[in-house]
C-alpha cells in the first residue's frame, strides 16, 4: 500500500464499512479471524449493501455474503486484474478522479518494455543475478536538468544507485509510511490518449486478462465473475463507494506486495480511495502487529519507517538523507524525523558537530530477516536469541528448520505465558521422536521468563486501523511475571552498568544512550507513559510536541518516531481518550489516536472533487470551507489544514510546498495515488499473474511460471515440491492453504492453553471435499496424512461440500484447507501445518508464501518415530525433489 | 424456616399458587439463586482495557477485587466494538487468571535434561553476561573492503507483534545501541 498511496496501513477503519455500498473481501475470512469487526459488514448487509466474499474455501463469511465466489488458491492476481480488465475495457472508470488524483495521465519513457512485450519480463532484467534494473520503468521527463546527455545519465545513475541501496535494505517495508521519490516533473497527458501514458500501458499489460482467462485460470465460471465485475463498478462513483477488504490471505504469496497492488490500481480506477465506504481494508492479525511495524521490531527499518542505513563508504548523515529523502512530498522533511529520533536516543551527546550521532548506528549489507537468521542458526554464526511472545517451532513455515536452528544456539531467552514448543523443542520436539536429535546433544542453554499479561500492566497497542489504544494496569504481575518493558529497560541498565568505564570505541553507543525512564511500584516497573512521551518527542522547552510539523532537523527537537508525534500532546495521553461512542460521530475521532495527526481515512482530502467539493451529499466527508478559509468535515483533513485547492506550486518547490491543493495523496513525491509504480518495488513496475513457486498447473500466461526474482532459501532443510507438469510433480497432486479458527490465536500460544477455547476446538483437522475423499479412500473422522517435501502430518478428516474441486486449465484441482493453531504442547494437541511448509518469499518483503503449496494426502495417521523420515524419503525421491530449489 | 416456610418455597407449589404459572420465572428461583451476584457488581475497581489477541482492539473492562481479576467484560462504550467480544476475547479472564500460566523463571542448561530453577535477579545477570560476551566476540566494525558496519550479527530476536509499542520502542532502541540488526516480528511471518 505504500508504494500504490504512500503509507503502508490501512487506508480506513472497519466502523466506516458500515456506510459501504459494496464490499468485497478477499483473502480473508473476516467473519471467522476478526469477527467483531465483521459486525461493521453485517451493518452495511443490513443497510442494502452487497457483500462479496472471494475464496477458496466456502466459510462463515461466506455463509453470510450476497455470494461466495471460489477461485484457486494462488491466482488472485488474475481474478483482479481481471476486474481491471472489464474495468477499462467497458470504461466504468471514474474518470474525473482518475486524471485529476492518480498517475493514469504520467508519459513513461519510451524504452519501457511490459511482461506482454517480453512473455512475462518487464524491461530491465539480468539473467545472472535476477535482478530488475529498473531505469527503464521511470517517468518519461525525469532528469535531472534540461541539458542532455551527460546529465540524464546521471540521472539515471541515481535510479540505479538508490534501486541497489532499496535492493540491500529492503527498501520496500520503508514503504510503509511513503512511496518512493524522485527529482523532476513528470510529462502528463491528461486526455489519456499518449500511447506511453500510464491508462494506455495498464490497458495492454491487462489485456490477455478476460472472463475467459480468469476461467481457465482461477477456476471460476464467467457469470460469476461478470456478477462481480458488474457489482463494484454500478457501486462506485460520486454517489456510490466500494471497500476491498484483505488479510494475509493476500500477504503470504511470493507476490504478495503485487497481489495488493492490484486491488490498490482497481480501487483507484474506480475512485474509492480516501473516501467513506471505500478504501482497502487491512486486517492484520495481532494486537499490536500495526504498532511492530510503525515502531519496528523489524531488521531493514528504524522506527517510523526511516531505513536502516547501508554499509556505504564515506556515507554521513546528509548522504543518507540526500540518498532517501525526496525533494518533494513529506518525505521531503526526512532530515528533521532522523535528527529527532537521533536526539532521543542520544540526547545531549548529539550535536550537529558529529552528525547527532549517525554513525552509532548499526549497518545493514544484506537481508537480515527472520528466516536468513534461522539459516545463520543453523550455520552456527547466530549464537543468541530472543523470543518474546513468538513460537517459531510451530508458527514459522518450515517448523523443522526452527527447531534445527534453536538446537544449534549457545543461548535462547523465551519470554511467554507457558512453556511454548520453541521453550522445550530440547525435550520433547519432534525430532527427538524421529531421533534425528537427543537432549543431551543439544547445547543450547535455555531461559524461561514468565511474562506479564495486559491486564499487569499499562501501554498502547497499535490496531487495524492505526489506533493507538491505551490498557491500563490492574493488578500487579505474580511470581517472577514481568512486562518486556520491564525486563529491557532493566537489561539494559545492567549491561550498561557492566560495561561502564570500557574506553571500547563498540560500547560508546550503548555507554551514551538515553537510558534514564521513571520506575514505579514494588518491582520498579518503567513508566510506560515516560516511553510513550519520548516518542511523542519533545521540542525545545522540553514541553510534549503536538504535530510532526513542528519537528526540526537542527536537533532543536526529539522524536522517538515521527508518524506518531502527537500521541502526547498537550502533555495529555492521547491513546487514552475514550469519549463512549454513543457521543460522536462513526469517525469517533476522541476515542484513541490515530497516526498520523489523528487522521482515520488517510488521502480524504480525495472525498472532495479537485474543487473541494464533496463529490455528492451521499458521500461526504472532508471538505474545502472557503468563508473559514480552511478543509473541514467529519475527519481530521489529511492536507494542510489551510491549503486552497486551487493551490498550484511555484518553480522548485520542495516537500509539501511542492503538492498541489488539488493532490490528495501528500505523501508521494507527486501527490498522487499510483496506478503504476515506477520505483520503489522489486519485482516490477505492474502487478503480474505468476503461479506460485508450488503449483499444479503450468502459467497459461507467460513462459515465466514464478515470480522471476522471487527469493527462495537453497538448503538442504528445505526442499521444494516440483511444479508446473515438471518431473515428478504427479507426486504432489493437491493445492492445501492453510487458514485460522475463531477460537483459536496464530500458532496457539495464546490459545491452546485455554480450557475455553480448546473445548471450542479441540484437534487438529483437514477439510476436503467428497469428491477427493472418495478419490484417496478417507473416512470421514478418520484420519489423514498430508505429504510435502519438507515432512508429514496428520489430521482428523472434515469432509465438506465448502472445498469445491475446480476445473482449471481443463483438469479438476482439489484444494485442502489446514487450520495452523496445532502443536506438540499445550492442552489440545496436534501436529503444526507449518510443518509442510517450504521457505520461499515475496522479494520485497519477505513474507512467506503460507497460502497454497501442493501436497499428496494419503488416509491413516502418520508413521511414527524413524518410518515418518523413511515415509518423506520415498516421497522425495518419487518427486526427484531437488534439495532448495528457487533462489 | 419451619415445614411450612418450606413447602411454601417449593417451585411447583409457588407455580401452581403464585402469578408464574409457566414455572420459569420467579417460581423457580430458590433462596440461593437470589443470592447470586454477577462478579461484576462485586467488583471493587473497573479498568479499562484493550483485547490483547488480534488487531480488531475491542475495548475491554477488567473487573478487579481485592488486586485480582475478577472477571473482563467487553467495553460497551468502544465505537470499534460496542460491548462485543468473540471467544477469545471472552476468554482473556483465563488467559490472564488461568493454571496455564507458568509463574517462575525455567533453566535448561546445556546438554541438560531438565528445567531446573533459577532466580529472575540471577537469570538476568546471566542473560547481561551473555550479551556482552556474544557481542565481543562476534563483533564486526568493519567490512572486509573498510566501510563501517558496527554491529554483531551473533545475536537476533524474534517478536513482537503482541506487545505495546513502548515495550517494541524499547527493544528496538536497545538493540540498535547494541549493534544488534537482527530483529524481526510476526508481521513477517
Ligand atoms: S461460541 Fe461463544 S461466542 Fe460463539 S456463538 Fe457460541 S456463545 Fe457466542
Ligand atoms: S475480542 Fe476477538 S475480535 Fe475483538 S480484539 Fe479480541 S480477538 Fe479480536
Amino acid at each position: 500500500m505504500g508504494t500504490s498511496f504512500g503509507r503502508g496501513g490501512a487506508t480506513t477503519f472497519p466502523a466506516d464499512l458500515q456506510g459501504s455500498d459494496c464490499i468485497v473481501i478477499q483473502g480473508s475470512n473476516m467473519a471467522e479471524c476478526h469477527p467483531v469487526a465483521f459486525q461493521w459488514v453485517m451493518e452495511a448487509k443490513a443497510r442494502g449493501a452487497k457483500v462479496i466474499h472471494v475464496d477458496p474455501r466456502f466459510t462463515r463469511t461466506s455463509a453470510v455474503a450476497d455470494l461466495h465466489v471460489p477461485l484457486r488458491a494462488g491466482s488472485d492476481i488474475a481474478f483482479l486484474g481481471g476486474l481491471i480488465h472489464h474495468v477499462l475495457t467497458q470504461g466504468a472508470d471514474f474518470r474525473e478522479y482518475l486524471v485529476a488524483y492518480t498517475n493514469a495521465p504520467t508519459i513513461l519513457r519510451e524504452d519501457f518494455a511490459d511482461t506482454e512485450d517480453l512473455d512475462g519480463l518487464f524491461s530491465g532484467f539480468d539473467p545472472a543475478t535476477r535482478h530488475y534494473d529498473p531505469v527503464t520503468w521511470q517517468y518519461e521527463g525525469m532528469k535531472v536538468a534540461a541539458a542532455a546527455g551527460q546529465r540524464d545519465e546521471e540521472h539515471d545513475d541515481w535510479v540505479r544507485r538508490r534501486a541497489r541501496a532499496g535492493h540491500e535494505t529492503q527498501r520496500a517495508d520503508a514503504m510503509g509510511s511513503h512511496g518512493a521519490v524522485f527529482g523532476g516533473r513528470p510529462e502528463r497527458d491528461e486526455t489519456l490518449q499518449h500511447p506511453r501514458c500510464v491508462y494506455q500501458v495498464l490497458r495492454r499489460h491487462f489485456s490477455r486478462y478476460t472472463p475467459e482467462l480468469v476461467e481457465e485460470l482461477c477456476g471460476v465460471p464467467r457469470e460469476l465473475f461478470l456478477e462481480v465485475a458488474e457489482a463494484i463498478c454500478s457501486n462506485s462513483g460520486r454517489e456510490r463507494t466500494t471497500a476491498f477488504v484483505y488479510a494475509v490471505g493476500w500477504t503470504h504469496h511470493t507476490v504478495g506486495v503485487q497481489y495488493i497492488r492490484t486491488a490498490a490500481i482497481l480501487q483507484l480506477l474506480l475512485g474509492n480511495i480516501g473516501r467513506p465506504g471505500g478504501g482497502i481494508m487491512a486486517l492484520r492479525g495481532h494486537a499490536s502487529i500495526q504498532g511492530s511495524t510503525d515502531i519496528p521490531t523489524l531488521f531493514n527499518i528504524l522506527p517510523g519507517y526511516i531505513p536502516m542505513p547501508h554499509a556505504h563508504h564515506d556515507q554521513d548523515l546528509a548522504a543518507f538523507i540526500a540518498g532517501d529523502a525526496g525533494d518533494t512530498g513529506y518525505w521531503g522533511n526526512m532530515g528533521a524525523y532522523t535528527v529527532s529520533l537521533l536526539k532521543a536516543w542520544w540526547g545531549d551527546k548529539a550535536q550537529p558537530e558529529n552528525d547527532f550521532c549517525f554513525d552509532y548506528l548499526p549497518r545493514l549489507d544484506g537481508p537480515a530477516g527472520t528466516y536468513q537468521t534461522v539459516a545463520g542458526q543453523i550455520d552456527g554464526t547466530v549464537k543468541g536469541y530472543f523470543l518474546v511472545g513468538e513460537n517459531p517451532a510451530v508458527g514459522s513455515a518450515n517448523a523443522k528448520m526452527q527447531r534445527l536452528g534453536l538446537a544449534n544456539l549457545d543461548w535462547l531467552v523465551v519470554r511467554d505465558f507457558s512453556l511454548i514448543e520453541s521453550a522445550t523443542f530440547w525435550k520433547d520436539g519432534p525430532e527427538i521422536e524421529t531421533g534425528e536429535l537427543r537432549p543431551e546433544e543439544i547445547g543450547t542453554e535455555v531461559f524461561f521468563l514468565p511474562a506479564a499479561a495486559h491486564t499487569e500492566k499499562d501501554g498502547s497497542f497499535t490496531n487495524t486501523q492505526r489506533l493507538l489504544q491505551w490498557h491500563h494496569k490492574a493488578v500487579e504481575p505474580e511470581g517472577d511475571d514481568r512486562s518486556d518493558l520491564w525486563f529491557y529497560y532493566h537489561l539494559g541498565r545492567r549491561i550498561r552498568d557492566k560495561l561502564a568505564g570500557s574506553a571500547d570505541e563498540m560500547d560508546r553507543p550503548i555507554l551514551d544512550l538515553t537510558w534514564e525512564y521513571p520506575t514505579e511500584g514494588p518491582l520498579a516497573e518503567p513508566s510506560a507513559e515516560a516511553v510513550l512521551r519520548e516518542v511523542n518527542g519533545w521540542g525545545p522547552d522540553g514541553r510534549a510536541l503536538g504535530s510532526y510539523t513542528e519537528l526540526a532537523a537542527d536537533g532543536s527537537t526529539a522524536c522517538g518516531c515521527w508518524i506518531y508525534c502527537g500521541c502526547f500532546a498537550g502533555e495529555v495521553n492521547q491513546t487514552a481518550r475514550r469519549r463512549p461512542a454513543s457521543e460522536q460521530s462513526w469517525v469517533a475521532p476522541e476515542w484513541g489516536w490515530a497516526w498520523p495527526a489523528n487522521r482515520r481515512i488517510l488521502y480524504n482530502r480525495a472525498s472532495a472533487d479537485p474543487g473541494g467539493r464533496p463529490w455528492s451529499e451521499r458521500k461526504a466527508y472532508v471538505w474545502w470551507d472557503e468563508d473559514q478559509g480552511r478543509w473541514t468535515g467529519h475527519d481530521v483533513p489529511d492536507f494542510e489544514p489551510t491549503k486552497h485547492p486551487g493551490y498550484v506550486p511555484p518553480e522548485g518547490a520542495r516537500a509539501e510546498e511542492a503538492i498541489g491543493g488539488a493532490d490528495p495523496f501528500i505523501m508521494q513525491a507527486d501527490g498522487k495515488g499510483w496506478l503504476y509504480v515506477p520505483s520503489g518495488l522489486v519485482d516490477g513496475p505492474l502487478p503480474t499473474h505468476y503461479e506460485p513457486v508450488e503449483s499444479p498447473v503450468p502459467n497459461p500466461l507467460y513462459a515465466c511460471q514464478h515470480n522471476p526474482v522471487r527469493e527462495g532459501m537453497a538448503r538442504p532443510e528445505n526442499p521444494y515440491n516440483p511444479s508446473g507438469g515438471a518431473p515428478g510433480s504427479e507426486a504432489f497432486p493437491f493445492v492445501f492453504t492453510t487458514y485460522r479458527l475463531t477460537e483459536h490465536h496464530t500458532a496457539g500460544g495464546m490459545s491452546r492453553w485455554q480450557p475455553y477455547l480448546s473445548e471450542l476446538q479441540p484437534e487438529m483437522f483437514c477439510e476436503v471435499s467428497p469428491a477427493l475423499a472418495a478419490e484417496r479412500g478417507l473416512e470421514p473422522l478418520g484420519w489423514a496424512t498430508i505429504v510435502t517435501a519438507r515432512t508429514a502430518i496428520e489430521a482428523r478428516v472434515l469432509v465438506t461440500d465448502r472445498m469445491a474441486p475446480l476445473k482449471v486449465g481443463g483438469r479438476t484441482i482439489h484444494q485442502v484447507g489446514l487450520p495452523y493453531h496445532w502443536g506438540p504442547n499445550g492442552l489440545v494437541r496436534g501436529d503444526a501445518a507449518n510443518e509442510l511448509l517450504a521457505v520461499v518469499m515475496d522479494p520485497n518483503v519477505h513474507i512467506q508464501e503460507a497460502k497454497c503449496a501442493t501436497c499428496d494426502v494419503i488416509p491413516g495417521r502418520r508413521p511414527r518415530g524413524p518410518a515418518l523420515l523413511a515415509l518423506v524419503e520415498r516421497y522425495r525421491r518419487q518427486a526427484q525433489s531437488p534439495p532448495g530449489g528457487g533462489r | 424456616m419451619g415445614l411450612t416456610g418450606r413447602r411454601q418455597g417449593w417451585p411447583v407449589l409457588a407455580q401452581v399458587r403464585g402469578p408464574d404459572r409457566l414455572g420459569r420465572g420467579a417460581a423457580a428461583r430458590s433462596a440461593r439463586t437470589a443470592r447470586l451476584q454477577p462478579r461484576t457488581a462485586s467488583a471493587d475497581r473497573v479498568v479499562k482495557s484493550v483485547c490483547p489477541y488480534c488487531a480488531v482492539g475491542c475495548g475491554q473492562e477488567v473487573y478487579v477485587r481485592d488486586g485480582r481479576v475478577v472477571q473482563i467484560e467487553g467495553d460497551p462504550d468502544s465505537p470499534l466494538s460496542r460491548g462485543r467480544l468473540c471467544p477469545k476475547g471472552s476468554a482473556s479472564l483465563q488467559l490472564t487468571t488461568g493454571s496455564a500460566r507458568e509463574h517462575r523463571v525455567r533453566y535448561r542448561p546445556p546438554h541438560g535434561s531438565d528445567w531446573e530453577d533459577l532466580d529472575l535477579d540471577r537469570a538476568l545477570d546471566m542473560i547481561a553476561d551473555r550479551v556482552i560476551e556474544t557481542r565481543r566476540r562476534t563483533w564486526q566494525e568493519h567490512k572486509q573492503d573498510g566501510t563501517r558496519l558496527r554491529r554483531t550479527m551473533g545475536i537476533a530476536s524474534l517478536g513482537g507483534a503482541t506487545l505495546d509499542n513502548e515495550e517494541n520502542y524499547l527493544m528496538k532502541k536497545l538493540y540498535t545501541a547494541l549493534g544488534v540488526v537482527q530483529v524481526e516480528n510476526q508481521a513477517r511471518i
